[in-house]
C-alpha cells in the first residue's frame, strides 16, 4: 500500500494531484467526469474584488502541442464566490483553494481576508503571475520587490497556508522565489503560463483580442521542468509543480525534480478524466519501482 | 450527463470535395441528444492537433448507437478526421451545449449556410414531430455545397440561394424571395458564418419574428471549464459551449 499523502508545509492532502486554477472552473463542471473527492485538491478559478468581464474573443489559440489564452480572469466577484459558489462545493472530500488576484495591494489583501473568514479553507493562491490582465497580476510577479511586497501585505491578512503562483516570464525565478519565501510564503506554485503570441498570417491579423496571452500545453513542459528544479535547489518551502503535464509519467518528473504537490492544468480541457488517471498513475509508479511514500518522489531526481 | 466515450468509425460518406459525414458507433447506449447540442471529438494520431473539435450532431441513431457529423474540412483537425480508418477509436464528449426552443410556433424558417446546416436535421426532425411547418433556407457559394437536401426535404420544404446562381436563386440568403411579400414565418432559427447570421438576426428584427442562433466559437474544452468560447450578450460574456450554443438573437451584442 502506497502511502500517496503530501504536505505543502501544513496543508496536508491525501495526494499530490490538484487541478490548476483556470483550467478547471469551481470543479463542478467536471462532476460528470470523475468524483472529485479523490482529488488532492482543487485550485479553483482565479478570483477578484469585483466582477471581471475579462477580454473580448477571441481569447484562445490552438499552437503546436499547446494554446495560448487571454481570458483575463473573468469572474463574478469574491463576494459571489462566497455566498453562491462555496456553499455549492465545499462538501467536497478535497482541498479548495482559491486563486487570489487583484489590480493593486489592497485588492489582494482584501479579497484575502474575506476568504480568511470561511470556514474550511485552508489554502489560497496568491496570483502575481497572470499574463492577461493590463493591471497588477504579472506586474507584481516580475520584479522581486513588488512581489515581495505583495506577499508581505497578503502574509499578514491570512492565517492559513500561502502559496505564491510565480510567473515564469522572468530573468530569474529563483530570485522571485526566494524573495517571497523570506516574505512568508508557505509554498510557491509554479509555472503560470508563458508570455507569447499568436498571428494569422493570412488576415494580418493577430489571433488574441488582447494581441498577446498566456501558452501552455506540453509546449512549455521541459522549460517549466527546468525552474522546478531550480526553485526546488533554491527555497527550503515546497513546489507545486505545473506546466504542460498531460499524463502520470510527466507529473512524476515534476515531483523528481523537486515538486511536492503537481498541478495539471490545460490537460483537463482534453480528457476531464486525466486527473484521477494521474493519481492511479502515480501509485503504479510507486508501487513498482519501490516508493512506499509519493514524498520518496519529491526531489529524488539521481544525478 | 456528459460522457467521455471512445467511438468506432462506421463510415464516411462524402457529400463534395471537402465536406463529409462521419458515421460514429458506440458498443455502449447513446443518451437522448436535443437538436443543436455537439461533441467534442478527439482528433486521433495527430500530434499536430492539440485540442478537440465541437461538431454539431447531424443525426443520432439510438439502436445502432450511431451518431454522425456532417464536417466540413476547413483546417488540419477536420482533415485529420476524414482519413481515419474504418473500425478506429475516437474519443467523444458529448452531448454538450442546450439546444433550440421549439414552443408554439407553427411555421418555422431554418437558414443555414457552410458547415451551419448540421444541427438541423435533428431540428427539422423535431418540428415536424410537434407539427411544425418547416422552410429550410439554404445558402452556398456553388450547388455543389448545397447538400443533404434529401435528407432535410424529409421533415420540410429546401429552398437555396448560391453565389453564381447555379441553384436555386442568385444571391445571399438574406436576398432570397422569400423575405418578400407575405412571410408567414412565426420562428427563425440560423447556424452559419456571424456574418450572414447577423444579417438574418437583424431580418428577423424588422420583422419583430423570434430569432435563434447557434454560434461556432472556437472552445479549448466545450464544458465550461476555459471560458474562452465566450460571446458578448445583455448578461455579460457567456460561454458558447454551455450557456449555448444557441442563443436568442436579441440577447447577443454583436
Amino acid at each position: 500500500m502506497v502511502d500517496l499523502s503530501v504536505k505543502l508545509k501544513d496543508l496536508e492532502l491525501k495526494n499530490p494531484v490538484t487541478t490548476a486554477s483556470g483550467t478547471f472552473g469551481f470543479g463542478e463542471e467536471f462532476d460528470d467526469f470523475i468524483d472529485l473527492n479523490k482529488l488532492g485538491g482543487i485550485f479553483v478559478k482565479g478570483l477578484t474584488l469585483h466582477h471581471r468581464e475579462g477580454n473580448p474573443y477571441p481569447r484562445m489559440a490552438e499552437t503546436p502541442s499547446g494554446m495560448l489564452n487571454a481570458v483575463g480572469l473573468q469572474n463574478k466577484g469574491i463576494d459571489y464566490f462566497i455566498s453562491d459558489i462555496y456553499p455549492r462545493i465545499k462538501h467536497l472530500d478535497t482541498e479548495i483553494i482559491p486563486n487570489v488576484n487583484g489590480s493593486t495591494v489592497e485588492d489582494y489583501i482584501e479579497v484575502t481576508e474575506k476568504i480568511n473568514e470561511i470556514e474550511g479553507i485552508n489554502a489560497i493562491e496568491l496570483n502575481i503571475s497572470c499574463p492577461n490582465v493590463k493591471e497588477g497580476g504579472m506586474a507584481f510577479g516580475v520584479s522581486c520587490p513588488s512581489a515581495i511586497a505583495v506577499t508581505e501585505a497578503v502574509r499578514k491578512a491570512y492565517d492559513k497556508t500561502l502559496i505564491v503562483k510565480l510567473s515564469p516570464n522572468v530573468t530569474d525565478i529563483t530570485e522571485i522565489a526566494k524573495g517571497v519565501e523570506d516574505a512568508g510564503a508557505d509554498a510557491v506554485s509554479l509555472v503560470n503560463t508563458f508570455l507569447a503570441m499568436a498571428i494569422d498570417a493570412k488576415t494580418r491579423k493577430p489571433i488574441l483580442s488582447t494581441i498577446t496571452g498566456g501558452l501552455s500545453g506540453p509546449a512549455i513542459k521541459p522549460i517549466a521542468l527546468r525552474m522546478v528544479w531550480q526553485v526546488y535547489n533554491a527555497v527550503r518551502i515546497p513546489v507545486s509543480g505545473m506546466g504542460g503535464i498531460m499524463n502520470a509519467t510527466d507529473a512524476i518528473e515534476f515531483m523528481l525534480a523537486g515538486a511536492s504537490t503537481i498541478q495539471v492544468g490545460t490537460a483537463n480541457f482534453i480528457d476531464p478524466t486525466i486527473s484521477i488517471q494521474i493519481i492511479d498513475g502515480i501509485e503504479q509508479y510507486c508501487e513498482e519501482n519501490g516508493f512506499s511514500a509519493a514524498m520518496d518522489l519529491v526531489g529524488a531526481m539521481e544525478v | 450527463m456528459k460522457k467521455i466515450q471512445d467511438f468506432n468509425v462506421k463510415e464516411y460518406k462524402w457529400l463534395n470535395d471537402s465536406s463529409y459525414v462521419i458515421v460514429l458507433q458506440s458498443s455502449y447506449p447513446i443518451p437522448e441528444i436535443k437538436p443543436g447540442n455537439f461533441a467534442e471529438i478527439a482528433v486521433p494520431n495527430a500530434s499536430d492537433v492539440f485540442l478537440r473539435r465541437p461538431i454539431s450532431v447531424l443525426d443520432v441513431d439510438r439502436e445502432l448507437n450511431t451518431l454522425s457529423f456532417y464536417i466540413k474540412v476547413v483546417g488540419k483537425g477536420t482533415k485529420k478526421l476524414s482519413e481515419l480508418n474504418i473500425g478506429e477509436k475516437v474519443s467523444i464528449i458529448y452531448p454538450l451545449g442546450n439546444s433550440f426552443s421549439i414552443n408554439g410556433i407553427q411555421n418555422a424558417l431554418i437558414i443555414g449556410g457552410g458547415s451551419g446546416i448540421a444541427p438541423f436535421v435533428l431540428l427539422g426532425r423535431k418540428l415536424q414531430e410537434e407539427k411544425v411547418n418547416v422552410t429550410f433556407l439554404f445558402g452556398a457559394r456553388t450547388k455543389e455545397e448545397i447538400v443533404l437536401t434529401e435528407e432535410f426535404s424529409k421533415y420540410g420544404e429546401v429552398i437555396s440561394t448560391t453565389e453564381d446562381g447555379s441553384m436555386g436563386e442568385k444571391g445571399l440568403v438574406t436576398q432570397h424571395s422569400v423575405f418578400k411579400g407575405d412571410f408567414p414565418f412565426d420562428k427563425i432559427y440560423t447556424c452559419g458564418p456571424d456574418p450572414m447570421m447577423k444579417a438574418v438576426a437583424k431580418i428577423a428584427l424588422q420583422k419583430n419574428i423570434d430569432c435563434e442562433a447557434s454560434l461556432e466559437n472556437m472552445m479549448a474544452c466545450g464544458f465550461g471549464a476555459c471560458l474562452c468560447c465566450v460571446t458578448e450578450t445583455t448578461s455579460g460574456n457567456l460561454c458558447v459551449c454551455t450557456d449555448g450554443p444557441v442563443f436568442n438573437s436579441k440577447v447577443l451584442k454583436w
